[in-house]
């Protein structure tokens, strides 16, 4: 009897344990942040550790995810079951989120740093009123090659990632957004295009590239190309810098029928549940001490010139991380295109990354495959019947 | 009675996470994205993905039958030795199982890349780098590899629960070894071979991080199509409407499968 009570005390202890620790974190202890793989300085190599810092400076305990793009980041937004603080995504998805009411707008009270940001970086047209977001970097999008391998008369063009001498060794962005831009450049579109004719036009060019292409990729580029098992690919410049420190022969250039130029931003989904966490947390990043150690590390370039003046020399004047004003002409925005566009884009690429040669060989080999089968089930149910019957007939003659 | 109240846990289980969900799987696959409304359209567009399907059963088939043909002398042998040899060489099977899935093909994935362990080999050797990944094949060989214990398991249970007497009963009335495997151990083995092809073919099948990280861009298999609706395009409505057809699929070719098993038995008698 007293081990019966023993054993039904263990059974609760065990069930209890199981159970939720009660408020064990305060509803203001805590926030939940959701952004790009590798874009925060996490404390590697010596750099700060911004999320340590931030909860050394105000208490608030911070849970770090991250996501490989904006696509993937607005799935899990809309599917739910987690409740996001703060978000960055890039501007076009900073868009289509206000469109769709997914972003609460921000108490700028509470995030005073928010007035060094410069004038450049403000009455975007994804947030005219700069109601939702506060610009966390800006970048552009180039292509980065391994010199050692890469002739130097092929680079200047976007066709770079079209040349069948590199087959095999080309990797491509593994979102339709940034892909689509490539082939929209490469025809004289804009990359705003919503005009299906010029889609289809752009995913036809995607389609052809696809032999070439060794795989679409986000984050695993680093060690792709720092490894040499690829080439070619385009990225974001601000990770180029990230890359050269660990392969020298890494190369980038900014293709001359333009470029992508985003600014990523800081926003509060409407499912927060800490927004004065969520708010204290965009201004720490805004902060000039933060920020310079944090893009310091990012290699992204930084919207606060007051922060520019803290920075590494090198940094400073580099014209990838600050492209000469003639070659930031050449960038262009993503706006987001409405719902259609954005649906028909998203089959378009399905279609791209589904797409292969014609291959009779899994038909034919299914075909041969079953019809072994079923002749030998048939083969067998005949045999069955036979030996049936010479069963029969034997019992019968007996 | 109460065999009924016993399994009453695993029946409340099954209905909440098996039955429910499947039921939400048909409720996608049937409406529309955007009004919700009842659609066949979903089931309709399915049929643009006719060759993913069949190049995935065609991996998938291919890999079990590999994995038989390896599986089978392995279960063979260690079913043979002493019981005590029995637990380590098992043990030795399962090992692999241990670590992660992602972690195993990830592995692969080093051996076999342009610069990976094996290439890097080859050309310290002074000879040519070869192809071994990105193509068909290295799907099969990260397949095979991480479902081959699925199918040593079903094999040699089946085989260490062989009766010796009727082995022995067949060699005296005179069958040579040969013989013997053919007429006794190979029919009385069928139920292992039916459920280690289903272990193997019905995981590959739906797989998709083995040809994301060994096929080439044009290896797209039927779960990666599953998951990029799931996790980029949004657009559960076809993903679950895939998911539908697939389990349909999968369901057929189980049922093939276990006609063998059936009629065998018959056979045996």
């Amino acid at each position: 009897m007293k081990k019966r009570a023993l054993s039904l005390a263990l059974c609760l202890l065990l069930c209890a344990a199981l159970l939720p620790a009660p408020a064990a974190k305060a509803a203001e202890g805590y926030i939940n942040v959701y952004n790009w793989g590798q874009y925060i300085s996490d404390g590697t190599d010596g750099y700060i550790d911004v999320n340590a810092a931030f909860e050394e400076a105000t208490g608030i305990k911070v849970n770090y995810m991250t996501f490989d793009s904006n696509e993937s980041m607005y799935t899990k937004l809309r599917t739910g079951g987690s409740a996001y603080d703060v978000i960055i995504p890039s501007d076009y998805m900073i868009a289509r989120l206000i469109d769709e009411d997914m972003l609460l707008p921000l108490d700028f009270d509470n995030i005073p740093n928010s007035a060094l940001i410069d004038e450049a970086y403000l009455n975007t047209d994804y947030d005219p009123d700069n109601r939702y977001s506060v610009p966390y970097t800006w970048g552009t999008v180039g292509i980065i090659y391994n010199a050692a391998y890469v002739d130097e008369e092929d680079v200047g063009s976007w066709d770079l990632l079209w040349n069948s001498k590199y087959a095999g060794k080309i990797l491509m962005f593994d979102n339709p957004r940034d892909s689509f831009a490539i082939a929209e450049l490469m025809l004289g579109y804009s990359i705003n295009t919503k005009d299906e004719d010029e889609l289809r036009a752009a995913a036809y060019k995607l389609i052809e590239q696809k032999p070439l292409v060794q795989a679409y990729v986000m984050d695993q580029i680093f060690d792709k190309m720092e490894r040499g098992e690829a080439w070619i690919a385009p990225y974001y410049a601000g990770d180029y810098l990230l890359m050269a420190a660990e392969n020298e022969d890494l190369e980038f250039y900014f293709p001359e029928e333009g470029f992508n130029f985003f600014i990523d931003a800081m926003c509060i989904p409407a499912t927060c549940a800490n927004k004065a966490g969520a708010e204290a947390y965009i201004n720490f990043l805004c902060s000039p001490e933060i920020c310079v150690e944090n893009l310091d590390y990012l290699g992204y370039s930084t919207p606060e010139s007051a922060a520019k003046e803290f920075m590494d020399e090198e940094r400073n004047t580099s014209q990838i991380a600050y492209p000469a004003e003639e070659t930031l002409a050449r960038g262009e925005s993503f706006l987001y295109l409405d719902a259609d566009a954005t649906h028909l884009m998203d089959s378009l690429w399905l279609e791209v990354k589904t797409e292969g040669d014609v291959d009779y060989g899994p038909a034919v080999g299914i075909g041969v495959t079953a019809a072994l089968v079923g002749g030998w089930l048939i083969f067998r149910s005949i045999r069955e019947r036979r030996l049936k019957a010479n069963r029969c007939r034997k019992w019968k003659t007996a | 009675m109460r065999t009924k109240t016993l399994a009453a846990p695993y029946l409340v289980w099954m209905i909440v996470f098996t039955v429910v969900p499947l039921g939400i799987v048909a409720w996608f696959a049937l409406t529309d994205y955007a009004t919700g409304a009842f659609t066949l359209a979903n089931l309709a567009r399915v049929s643009t993905y006719v060759p993913i399907f069949l190049k995935s059963v065609w991996l998938a088939l291919l890999s079990s039958v590999i994995c038989l043909i390896v599986g089978y002398p392995v279960a063979y042998c260690i079913a043979g030795t002493s019981p005590r040899r029995q637990r380590v060489l098992y043990m030795l099977v399962m090992l692999p199982m241990c670590m992660s899935f992602l972690l195993r093909t990830l592995a692969w994935v080093a051996l076999l890349e342009d610069t990976g362990i094996i290439n890097n080999l080859i050309r310290s050797l002074g000879l040519r780098p070869l192809p071994l990944i990105r193509n068909d094949a290295a799907v099969v060989l990260g397949m095979v590899y991480n479902y081959l214990p699925y199918m040593i398991m079903p094999l040699y249970t089946v085989l260490i629960k062989l009766d010796d007497k009727l082995i022995e009963a067949a060699e005296d009335l005179g069958c040579t070894p040969a013989r013997v495997f053919e007429k006794v151990t190979l029919p009385l083995s069928v139920p292992g071979i039916i459920s280690g092809l289903t272990m193997v073919f019905v995981p590959a099948v739906s797989t998709f991080y083995i040809s994301q990280k060994m096929g080439s861009s044009g290896t797209t298999l039927i779960g990666d199509v599953i998951e990029s609706q799931f996790k980029a395009a949004y657009n559960p409505n076809l993903g679950a409407a895939l998911s539908l057809i697939l389990m349909v699929l999968v369901l057929v070719c189980v049922a093939v499968m276990n006609r063998f098993s059936d009629g065998e038995e018959v056979i045996a008698l």
